[in-house]
């Protein structure tokens, strides 16, 4: 199909086109257009799943179904706006004399190969390739992270490869042990072996002590990738460090695409071991995320840092959702990435314009930004009301469902929930209320920042909140019912 | 019994002299033998695959013996020694914990490699199975490579030695990965390598040094 190879291709031509011309003056623009191309071809391979359904593609090495073609969607869309979002914020940062030319050039052709691998992980059928391409999305931002060059960066761009290489090395052994379980049951079939189609059909034969061992080994390994509490330590730091548009594609798309790849791997657990372990597992590892994470967002000094925080919260509770298992806690978790992704992404387009202006990422000496730029003010504390899920936005709909899930099925868990939601929202909204409204000496900046991309996500996230429509209730639908079972 | 034939032997004193290069790995201070040990690693287990290459007629594991003397004997090694003289590093300091503490760690973490082998080794069946425990180790010796030591370089050989022992465990529970990933792996490996190249030459451009201690600021800043 002409639309996957679009898809791919078009990513991979920026990479290269812009590992030559990076450094140019209109380099923005075409790192910019280049990710439109990759959303347009996103669209038209949506629109043929919508029409024909699942597919399998260029001899089976590729798959697109209900769950990853809405992933596919999001990532491109965000990596359009994101692309936008770093025109005007880059050249500000070269223009400060944060970056030389040499760097940009190396930004915006990384940009495009994270894209790639990213897009490459999502669509792939091969468990084998999954992993090499996660791997490759790890290499690719492990520069862009120490961009600044600064000692911080450093500590952050270092413990971002240890760690998360360390983490993927463990998922390898855990793709070892599940080829070794299908070979048994496909017989030598190479490369056939590890097509999570084929995979699917036969699950319920492979055997089960191995691919209990097998998940173990490729949820920590994922799940370092997710950020799940206890290997989230990279995430806080390489959020933190790294230029803001990169923050924004690390928090909204990467953690997503790395949650994708553990809950392929449930589905295929779950079916051979017919018992509720890696459920289970998925709801502790979640739980512990969410519970951590808002116990430690009280002690963050750093604006971007407390974002990120918050990122390992609400990936823990959309793990924890994973966990339930079930169409309506799917159904709650495929929402909850969906307008995770779209809020936090505007949440740190508004946080480095906040920051750019301020010339700090220190929350205190960040203030008044309403008196700065209403716009930028209220782009803040929309989102910020957004993640922290106050009706009428998506994320309250998506946390709803999920908690009124647990409810009937794990009653035990609703105080504990409930309590580290109300704390992220204390600590969250305090420190963006006096950000926001804080006494300031600044003076008013001449003309107002384009931020369009913020509101445009958050619109689509205030929608996702009053009104899903009917094609992609029907579309979640099917994901759900894909991943948990009728 | 009858005496074992003379394949498996050799495949079993391959495996052993793997888990003896990992112990060895973990007591060697000076970088510029860690990367010698690392070569010899690579060598190993290249002969090991062509051995079962051999023995089963699997074309594919001609390649892959091939890919593991190119990149893990040679090019590897190469890059990291001239990375070693470029940078100047020689000896590792002081590890966290003393050399014979992180023996008796590494002799508890076998035996718990067994263990975990235990269920796989007994499923497999291949003529190797019994040399996946010794793989799990070699992984988890690697693992403990990384935690005791400081400098990034030693690190980095340790992590690479966690993907030979990958690699092994690999080759000897199922005869090798399809031919398709084991390339992506590669060039996963090999892209790793060149980033952290990049990467060390941007640590020493700042700190004058390639000892991690000072990459601990950001945890205090918190």
């Amino acid at each position: 199909m002409i639309g996957l190879s679009f898809l791919l291709g078009i990513p991979a031509a920026g990479a290269i086109a812009l590992a030559f011309c990076g450094a140019r003056r209109g380099a923005p623009e075409i790192n910019a257009a280049f990710s439109f191309g990759t959303f347009v071809a996103a669209c038209a391979v949506t629109l043929r799943v919508i029409g024909h359904g699942p597919q399998l593609l260029w001899s089976g090495q590729f798959f697109i179904d209900a769950f990853n073609v809405f992933l596919v969607a999001l990532t491109a869309f965000v990596g359009l706006t994101t692309s936008l979002f770093s025109r005007p914020y880059m050249r500000v940062e070269v223009a400060h004399g944060r970056l030389t030319p040499g760097r940009l050039r190396l930004y915006h052709s990384m940009y495009q190969l994270f894209m790639l691998t990213m897009l490459s992980a999502l669509t792939t059928n091969n468990m084998g390739l999954l992993w090499v391409a996660m791997e490759g999305a790890t290499l690719s931002t492990v520069l862009l992270v120490t961009l600044y060059r600064t000692p911080q960066s450093l500590e952050a761009g270092w413990k971002y490869f240890i760690l998360c290489g360390v983490g993927i090395a463990q998922a390898l052994f855990g793709t070892i042990l599940l080829y070794f379980a299908a070979e048994k049951v496909l017989g030598a079939q190479g490369v056939a072996a590890l097509e999570w189609t084929r995979l699917n059909a036969v699950k319920s034969q492979l055997e089960p002590t191995v691919l209990a061992l097998a998940f173990v080994f490729l949820l920590v390994g994922y799940g370092t990738k997710v950020g799940l509490a206890p290997l989230h330590s990279w995430l806080p730091d390489a959020h933190a460090e790294g230029p803001t548009p990169i923050s924004a594609v690390l928090s909204g798309l990467l953690l997503n695409v790395a949650l994708y790849a553990v809950v392929r791997c449930k589905v295929l657990v779950e079916g051979s071991l017919h018992s509720a372990l890696p459920s289970r597992m998925l709801m502790g590892f979640g739980l512990l995320s969410v519970v951590l994470a808002a116990l430690l967002l009280f002690r963050q000094r750093d604006i971007k840092r407390l974002f990120a925080y918050s990122s390992i919260e609400h990936m823990g509770l959309a793990t924890f959702a994973f966990g339930l298992s079930g169409p309506v806690a799917t159904f709650a978790a495929l929402l909850h990435m969906t307008v995770h992704s779209l809020t936090k992404s505007s949440i740190f387009f508004t946080v480095g314009h906040a920051a750019q202006k301020a010339g700090s990422q220190l929350m205190d000496d960040i203030r008044g930004l309403i008196t700065i730029s209403p716009t930028i003010g209220w782009g803040l504390m929309l989102g910020a009301l957004a993640i922290l899920g106050l009706p009428p936005f998506g994320v309250f709909a998506s946390e709803f469902l999920i908690l009124t899930t647990a409810m009937r099925q794990q009653p035990w868990s609703i105080p504990i929930l409930l309590l580290a939601l109300g704390i992220a929202f204390a600590a969250i909204f305090g420190r963006v209320q006096s950000m926001v409204f804080g006494e300031t000496q600044a003076r008013r900046l001449p003309h107002a920042p384009a931020l369009l991309p913020v509101f445009a996500h958050l619109a689509i996230v205030l929608v996702l909140g009053l009104y899903i429509p009917p094609y992609l209730a029907e579309w979640y639908r099917a994901a759900a019912h894909l991943i948990g079972g009728p | 019994m009858t005496p074992l034939p003379l394949n498996q032997q050799l495949l079993n004193a391959c495996a052993a002299l793997l888990l003896l290069l990992s112990f060895a790995m973990l007591s060697q201070r000076r970088i510029v033998s860690l990367v010698n040990l690392f070569a010899v690693q690579g060598a190993v287990i290249a002969a090991t695959t062509l051995l079962v290459a051999w023995r089963t007629g699997e074309t594919h594991l001609y390649f892959s013996a091939a890919l593991t003397l190119a990149l893990k004997v040679a090019f590897l090694p190469w890059l990291l020694h001239r990375l070693i003289r470029r940078l100047e590093v020689r000896w590792d300091t002081e590890p966290l914990l003393d050399i014979s503490g992180t023996m008796l760690a590494g002799i508890v973490i076998v035996v718990f490699a067994f263990g975990l082998a235990e269920p796989i080794t007994h499923l497999a069946s291949t003529s190797m199975r019994n040399a996946i425990g010794i793989a799990v180790a070699v992984v988890l010796l690697a693992f403990l490579m990384m935690i005791t030591r400081r400098k990034a370089m030693s690190q980095v050989i340790g992590f690479l030695s966690m993907e030979n022992g990958l690699f092994f465990g690999a080759m000897s529970a199922t005869y090798g990965m399809p031919m398709i990933v084991e390339l992506g792996v590669a060039l996963d490996v090999l892209v790793a390598v060149l980033v952290l190249g990049v990467f060390f030459f941007q640590i020493r451009e700042q700190f004058d040094s390639l000892d991690l201690h000072h990459l601990e600021r950001l945890g205090e800043r918190r």
